[in-house]
């Protein structure tokens, strides 16, 4: 039934070479669409590096500009990532939604080069966050179109991998250019825009136009459009509720690395290079524990992998401070995301049909993002009550016993739509 | 299109793209080193002379190859050629034989701050996040800087300001999100409080700062030896204590956009406030030339790429008069008497 299972591609008008295997031209999508990922992190992480010096030393604004441009994205960001899912299910056409989406941010990056002054930024910025609320679904989907159902895992983390690199690469790339011509921001926007323009040519030249449902439907049935009842299945409402509760009890990166910052001076002037670090360990360990999630299971990955972050906020609550725990803390926070981040992607879209699999995804995704945000609010309050310490050993309690909830809420989650599965494929 | 001529399209593009901006790095580059090659070099004064006389200690920001360097020009010469030192600083102040410096350290968009004082080996300290505002106190006994800490994405949830005041004979340090903060007669803790723009009076112990909370600035009078800090009056922001004591001045929204300020001096006695004559937008701590006249810095948009230029302008503090450039091609003002 599912498209990845038949090995026979009905006569469709596709840019592949002749000859071509049906095992590298999966593996080839997954990089290509990795390879997208990567420079429109290199495009988005190098502005993000420069834009608190920029908007202090060039615009003159002030810490309070900073907060209101951060409360516009988060709000924005959820609608778009449902609407860009259920149009690219409804179309059928995910390359289409995605490219609308590194379409936009692409454009916003031309537009910062102009822009002046608070009100011009907030556009850019928001532009950009709704290109990628729009895009991240579809750009999923596209990835579980092209790869076989036993190695989603791997596929997923490939592209994470690939997707990581890129948001390392940006800052350095960033600095680079502000050490090369000093004071040059508007250098910095421009190599930003080159990179978000050869990410969205490679989408649009190289990256096929897979059609997930008509490619499903192709010698059965042909299915019906989608409808968002496909996604009423108590299977994926489980996910999405234990993806909810654990998401709920996580703290922000930017709180964790407050708190390491405020524990010792070592990490507080080390404070904007942490994220690399995390980033450093997410890159090595995503595709490793991408195929751990394909051996045992995407479910117990994901679930197991916030007892990662558990330990994370141990490191950083303690009292004492150091080289070590903080180092502990960016190793047990990267391998956090390798083991949840891509393997989510792949729980959902295993649990989903095929034809509502950009929004299945979308929703998964939306209800991570908003409760992450509900988090963030709630831990801010936390923190000035009781105090960095025993706030975050009060959110690590918390998760760890959210940890066997969502393992039983998930219990055979898999199993189940792998038997269901056999069944249908028996029957057709 | 083939899959081959895809392919082909698609370095093209890239090979642009890398190409472009390849080109605008040469390019801007180069013109920066001409710029720097044509404008003339502000005749400069031997350090010595100037550095043991009443003075202004500014950043120099000319384009050229001392450009944010320290520079020095009398109190009694002010437009006359200044004194360029060594010392390379994104933001500086100075008191007595002591300047802070706060500039970049050896790794990229890591900071620091270091205190000179003649005669004696440096003392550097690290600066989480970039440099915002550096004050010293009078006797140059205390140090206080503002950093910005924020998220290193889009997602600046992390963000806030980061102050510090931290004596300079090697006593702890105090971050002043744990003072006490009294508003209207009550211990209040706002989860969003932040400080920066910390202004010392001549008795070691009370300071003037900027706080902010529920999105609203707050002028505030602090205590060291009590650790607290009280507010006074909204809508005021990075406060500057003249050198009797006796006035503050400070940049206020009074209901405009964000970032579009005006500077205003408070009488602290008779609870008068009076707007200066100045009416652009100010964004700067403003420093004290005397009991009666300011000191800010202005920018200025001279053409050179991506550089902004800036002046030291002064205006009277009485809201009469009309504001003049007292130094060009300068930044971050101290007055040492």
């Amino acid at each position: 039934m599912y498209m990845t299972e038949r090995p026979r591609r009905v006569a469709e008008p596709r840019p592949e070479a002749p000859g071509t295997r049906r095992g590298r031209r999966v593996g080839r999508t997954v990089i290509l669409l990795g390879l997208v990922s990567l420079l429109t992190d290199v495009s988005s992480e190098a502005v993000s590096a420069v834009l608190p010096l920029y908007l202090t030393a060039v615009l003159g604004l002030s810490p309070l500009a900073f907060g209101f441009i951060d409360g516009l994205y988060h709000g924005v960001s959820a609608l778009v990532r449902i609407a860009g899912g259920w149009l690219a299910d409804r179309a059928d056409r995910p390359k289409w939604v995605a490219s609308l989406g590194y379409g936009l941010s692409a454009l916003s990056k031309i537009a910062l080069i102009a822009a002046q002054g608070l009100g011009a930024v907030t556009a850019v910025i928001t532009a950009d966050r709704l290109g990628k609320g729009l895009r991240t679904a579809p750009r999923d989907a596209l990835i579980a179109a092209s790869s076989p159902q036993a190695s989603l895992g791997r596929a997923f983390g490939v592209h994470r991998a690939l997707d990581t690199t890129g948001a390392a690469i940006g800052p350095l790339l960033a600095f680079a250019i502000l050490w090369f011509v000093p004071g040059d921001y508007r250098a910095v926007f421009i190599a930003s825009l080159a990179a978000a323009v050869m990410g969205l040519a490679i989408l649009l030249l190289l990256v096929p136009d897979l059609r997930p449902r008509r490619e499903a439907g192709a010698g059965a049935a042909p299915l019906n459009p989608p409808s968002l009842r496909l996604l009423a299945d108590r299977r994926f409402g489980r996910l999405v509720l234990a993806a909810g509760v654990l998401s709920v009890l996580t703290i922000s990166d930017g709180f964790l690395y407050l708190a390491l910052q405020q524990r010792d001076d070592l990490a507080a002037a080390w404070f904007p290079l942490l994220f690399v670090g995390t980033n450093l360990v997410y890159l090595a360990l995503a595709v490793p524990l991408g195929r751990l999630s394909d051996r045992l299971g995407r479910a117990p990955v994901m679930v197991g992998g916030h007892l990662l972050l558990v330990a994370a906020y141990l490191c950083a609550a303690g009292p004492v401070g150091g080289l070590a725990a903080t180092l502990t803390c960016l190793f047990f926070l990267g391998a956090f995301y390798a083991a949840t981040d891509g393997v989510l992607a792949a729980l959902a879209s295993t649990l989903v049909r095929t034809e509502v699999r950009a929004s299945g995804i979308a929703t998964v995704q939306t209800v991570v993002a908003t409760a992450r945000f509900a988090s963030s609010l709630g831990f801010g309050l936390l923190w000035v009550w009781l105090g960095r310490g025993p706030a975050v050993y009060a959110v690590a309690a918390a998760l760890a016993l959210a940890v066997p909830c969502a393992w039983w809420l998930l219990r055979g989650v898999e199993r189940a739509r792998n038997t269901e599965r056999h069944q249908a494929g028996a029957a057709s | 299109m083939s899959i081959r001529n895809r392919l082909v399209a698609a370095l093209a593009v890239c090979l642009v793209a890398v190409g472009a901006t390849a080109a605008y790095l040469v390019v801007a580059r180069d013109s920066q080193q001409r710029a720097a090659q044509a404008a003339q070099a502000p005749a400069t004064a031997a350090v010595a002379a100037v550095e043991s006389v009443p003075r202004i200690v500014f950043r120099h920001v000319a384009p050229g190859q001392e450009h944010g360097q320290v520079a020095l020009v009398p109190l009694g010469d002010p437009t006359g050629r200044r004194a360029i030192t060594a010392m390379s600083c994104d933001r500086v102040y100075a008191s007595g034989t002591r300047t802070l410096c706060l500039t970049p350290s050896a790794v990229a968009s890591v900071f620091e701050t270091q205190v000179h004082t003649r005669g004696e080996p440096t003392v550097v300290a690290p600066l989480s996040g970039t440099p915002s505002r550096a004050r010293l106190s009078g006797d140059g006994k205390l140090v206080a800087t503002t950093s910005f800490v924020a998220g290193d994405s889009y997602d600046v949830e992390g963000f806030s300001t980061r102050t510090v005041i931290r004596p300079t004979d090697g006593a702890a340090r105090v971050e002043l999100e744990a003072f006490r903060l009294l508003h209207h007669g009550k211990v209040i803790r706002p989860a969003d409080r932040n400080y920066w723009g910390v202004t010392f009076a001549g008795d070691g112990d009370t300071f003037f700062v900027t706080v902010a909370f529920d999105e609203q600035t707050w002028l505030a009078r602090g205590s060291l030896r009590s650790a607290t800090v009280t507010t006074q009056r909204p809508d005021a922001e990075c406060p500057s204590l003249s050198p009797d004591g006796r006035r503050v001045a400070y940049k206020k929204l009074q209901g405009r956009d964000p970032g579009d300020w005006r500077i205003a001096v408070l009488d602290l006695a008779s609870g008068r406030e009076t707007v200066l004559a100045e009416d652009r937008s100010v964004d700067d701590q403003v420093e004290w030339l005397d009991d009666h006249r300011i000191l800010y810095a202005m920018p200025r948009d001279d053409g050179t790429p991506g550089l902004l230029g800036s002046d030291v302008w002064v205006v009277p503090d009485d809201g009469s008069g009309t504001p003049q450039v007292l130094i060009k091609d300068a930044s971050s003002p101290a007055v040492v008497r």
